[in-house]
């Protein structure tokens, strides 16, 4: 059946994997690309960020964090369970081609995306340099996957309990202050952390593309709710992006859009969780 | 026979008290009553060469309709009705009807006709008894794509049903109905009558597929190579134009389309209850632009202090329901324009500095146009801001993913023949995304005529 879960995998406390039976999505996908869905009639649409995908099975795979009201109730579907509304492949294809050398970068749940680039960069011939970041050891999802993908794999943690204690940023800068050369610096993650990257490569000139997590509604060019600043041009994320040049995003703009409804984000979790349905 | 002096009044359309209105997003048009309708009905001369058919873009035949109305055969007037428009209940509710028919009822002794009102009763009398399909043609084995479910799809998916075509209608949003669904809000056309009406469109064996954006999903060319033997694109006009000033990306800042998707199609105003999707509306509301009333409406219903819209010359809307807006507390500030907006330092909008306007020296031809008056300069003070102004059409569908569709760089309108709506072999167009923002019976027209121009090619292919 269409959009029905024929997997779910925990990757990590509050991370799930998710295949999905999508077949027309599968055959369109392209890396970069997303969907959205809502998980039940009342629901809100929310975009996340194709995974993989499988043309010839006909599914889709999405990794998420349980964060709000929406992927704490779509972390809680089953195996067999089918996801209300799904739409996509959508926003831009990012571009996959021969750099030379590039340096991916992935802060927290966006560290899947950042191997699913990772990949299809090292399959045309770049040598790849992965820097990956989460709160915790415990979080940092695909990290074996791109051990044994990448030429050369750098992992950071907050609290120091794996690899280097700091972010991601922090070890790119002392890359570039040794002398390694990068022809591009892919960053997805935290808008802080996408930030400080492309103020890290910014002297140096380095193209800098950074893949945003703008608010959504309809995720194809009709509501401009992801708008976005850009080289002091509107865009709009779901069509003109996500992906963009990092030293020409106002991401302070994006940081404020982002809380726009910090206050009833909250209360939507209050009513979710006292709504008596102790499941 | 009625007396003179009733038959001078136009019988007043019940309408939910003032005071009601604001607590509820229930429709405020009540419609007619058996009795109400009858009356209205009674008043109509019947005239011989009568200007309302002229008038109404799909010369529907209004003394026909209403005779049988006179007659108490309300489901046969709708099935008139019906004939020529597979909408009745939406078009008696939302066609500008003192520009169209009502004006061509201008001539007759006291008020014209409510012609909207009793297409409207009859419309509803027969979705409540149940609508009649019509004879559909024997199949004739070919297969129609329809991009785009509002109006203009699905009546052009409508008669080509009828006339034994398969019809597929491709929406990208979760729900089909295009602008009836997410941009019209419920207190005046209700979401119930919407899906009666689309229900009618299935019934006559039409398929709506929901989530798939053509042009992303699937191309207007893997159509093709599925088969389809046409494709009609209704994609409308659903793009928001933004206006150029500092300061609209601030928090707070909505456009028309954010502000209706929210509210219509995701139902924000039951959040968090009904509905998971937030909308925020905070103090005073300044709507920019004269597409605004709706929003104005919705704002005043989400619970905002003071609305005010802000636009140029002519608020764009019908005249029932720019009074009702006014009823409700919506303030007009014509003859102005924005300058910039301000905000906090959490970049939330505090203040939109506008201009007043006046008029300038007639060019050539005699037009004015409006110029800002130096030093008029005033601020308003506002927590939620809805940028109003224009649309463009949506043409995702077309652009790169179609045989040969040609897009006009400047309106951003897809390009037919006017005729017979052909954009490129087997390709057609109508509505909004040909015409610009219109309204929604000129989409239904040119369904209608598309749907000719492609039952005629397909005959021949
Ligand atoms: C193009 C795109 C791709 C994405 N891909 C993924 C993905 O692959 N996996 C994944 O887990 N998430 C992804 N996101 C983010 C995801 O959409 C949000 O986590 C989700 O909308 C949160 O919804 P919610 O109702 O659960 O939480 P909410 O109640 O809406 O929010 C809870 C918390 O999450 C933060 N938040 C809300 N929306 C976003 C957002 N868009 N980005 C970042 N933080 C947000 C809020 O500030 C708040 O602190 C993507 C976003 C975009 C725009
Ligand atoms: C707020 C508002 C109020 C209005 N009020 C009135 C009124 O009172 N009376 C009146 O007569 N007119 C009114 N109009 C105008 C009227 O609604 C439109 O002229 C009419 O709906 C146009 O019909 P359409 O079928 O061309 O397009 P739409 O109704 O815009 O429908 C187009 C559909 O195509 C879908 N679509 C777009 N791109 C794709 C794609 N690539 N793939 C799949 N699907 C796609 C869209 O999601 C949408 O559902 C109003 C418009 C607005 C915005
Ligand atoms: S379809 Fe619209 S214009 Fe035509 S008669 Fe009915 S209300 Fe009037
Ligand atoms: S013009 Fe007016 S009075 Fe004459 S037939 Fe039409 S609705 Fe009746
Ligand atoms: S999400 Fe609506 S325009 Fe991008």
């Amino acid at each position: 059946m269409e959009n029905e879960i024929v997997y779910k995998e925990e990757l990590a406390p509050e991370i799930k994997l998710m295949k999905v039976r999508a077949p027309l999505i599968a055959r369109k996908a392209k890396s970069g690309q997303f969907v959205i869905l809502r998980v039940s009639e009342d629901g809100e649409r929310i975009p996340l960020t194709l995974i993989d995908w499988d043309p010839k099975n006909g599914t889709i795979t999405l990794v998420f964090r349980e964060v709000g009201a929406t992927t704490k109730e779509l972390g809680k579907l089953n195996v067999g369970d089918v996801i209300h509304d799904l739409v996509g492949p959508l926003g831009k294809p990012g571009e996959i081609t021969l750099y030379g050398r590039v340096c991916v970068i992935g802060g927290g749940i966006a560290i899947a995306a950042a191997y699913e680039r990772a990949k299809k960069l090292k399959e045309i011939g770049n040598n790849v340099v992965a820097i990956i970041g989460a709160r915790t050891a415990e979080q940092l999802i695909f990290r074996d996957e791109l051990k044994g993908l990448v030429d050369k794999l750098y992992v950071t943690t907050d609290d120091g309990s794996e690899g280097i204690k700091g972010y991601p940023s922090d070890v790119l800068k002392g890359l570039l202050e040794s002398g390694e050369k990068f022809n591009l610096v892919y960053a997805v993650g935290p808008e802080a952390l996408m930030k400080a990257v492309s103020e890290v490569t910014k002297p140096y000139k380095i193209k800098t593309i950074v893949s945003l997590n703008s608010l959504m509604v309809d995720g194809t060019g009709m509501c401009g709710c992801c708008r976005v600043t850009v080289g002091g041009k509107t865009m709009f994320t779901c069509v003109d992006g996500p992906e963009f040049d990092g030293h020409l995003v106002d991401f302070e703009e994006l940081m404020a859009r982002l809380r726009m409804y910090e206050e009833e984000e909250k209360l939507a979790i209050k009513v979710m969780e006292g709504c008596g349905c102790r499941s | 026979m009625q007396k003179l002096d009733v038959r001078l009044k136009q019988i007043p359309m019940p309408e939910l008290p003032v005071e009601k209105r604001l607590q509820t997003f229930d429709e405020v048009a009540l419609g007619y009553s058996e009795e109400q309708a009858l009356a209205e009905a009674a008043r109509c001369l019947q005239c011989t060469h009568p200007l309302c058919v002229e008038m109404c873009p799909l010369r529907i035949d209004v003394p026909g309709f209403i005779k049988l109305v006179r007659q108490g055969n309300y489901v046969e007037a709708a099935q008139k009705i019906r004939q020529e428009n597979c909408m009745p209940a939406v078009c008696g509710r939302v066609c500008p009807q003192e520009r169209l028919c009502v004006l061509g009822c201008k001539n007759v002794i006291g008020d014209p006709i409510n012609i909207g009102g009793l297409e409207r009763f009859v419309a509803d009398y027969e979705l409540e008894t149940g609508v009649t399909i019509p004879d559909i043609a024997p199949s004739t084995g070919r297969s129609v794509a329809i991009v785009g479910s509002g109006p203009a799809g699905l009546s052009a998916a409508a008669e080509l049903a009828k006339r034994g075509h398969h019809v597929v209608v491709f929406e990208a949003l979760h729900e089909p109905g295009g602008v009836l669904t997410y941009g019209i809000p419920e207190f005046r056309l209700p979401k119930k009558v919407v899906k009666q009406e689309i229900d009618y469109v299935r019934r006559l064996g039409v398929e709506i597929k929901t989530n798939i954006v053509i042009g992303r999903t699937l191309t207007i060319d893997d159509l093709f190579d599925e088969g389809f033997k046409a494709v009609f694109i209704g994609s409308g006009a659903g793009l928001p134009k933004l206006l150029g000033i500092p300061g609209e990306n601030l928090c707070g800042v909505y456009t028309l389309n954010e502000f209706l998707l929210r509210v219509n199609l995701m139902r924000a105003h039951l959040f968090p209850r009904g509905s998971k999707t937030p909308i925020r509306v905070r103090g005073r509301v300044a709507i920019l632009g004269a597409r605004g009333m709706d929003a104005a409406r919705a704002a005043l219903r989400l619970g905002a202090e003071e609305v005010c819209i802000f636009y140029q010359r002519k608020l764009v809307g019908r005249v029932d329901d720019i009074r009702r807006g006014i009823e409700e507390g919506v303030k007009l500030q014509p003859s102005t324009k924005p300058v910039k907006l301000l905000g906090d330092e959490n970049r939330w909008v505090k203040l939109v500095e506008l201009v007043k306007l006046k008029p300038g020296q007639p060019d050539k031809t005699g037009k004015t146009k409006l110029i800002p008056v130096l030093g008029s300069e005033f601020l308003y003070s506002a927590e939620t801001v809805v940028i109003a102004t224009d649309h463009v059409p949506n043409t995702v569908a077309a652009i790169k993913t179609a045989r040969n569709v040609k897009v006009d760089e400047k309106r951003r309108t897809i390009i037919v023949d006017p005729e017979t709506l052909m954009a490129a072999d087997g390709v057609f167009a109508g509505g909004d995304v040909v015409s610009g923002a219109a309204s929604v019976i000129e989409a239904i027209k040119a369904g209608k005529r598309a749907a000719q121009s492609i039952h005629a090619y397909l005959m021949k292919h």
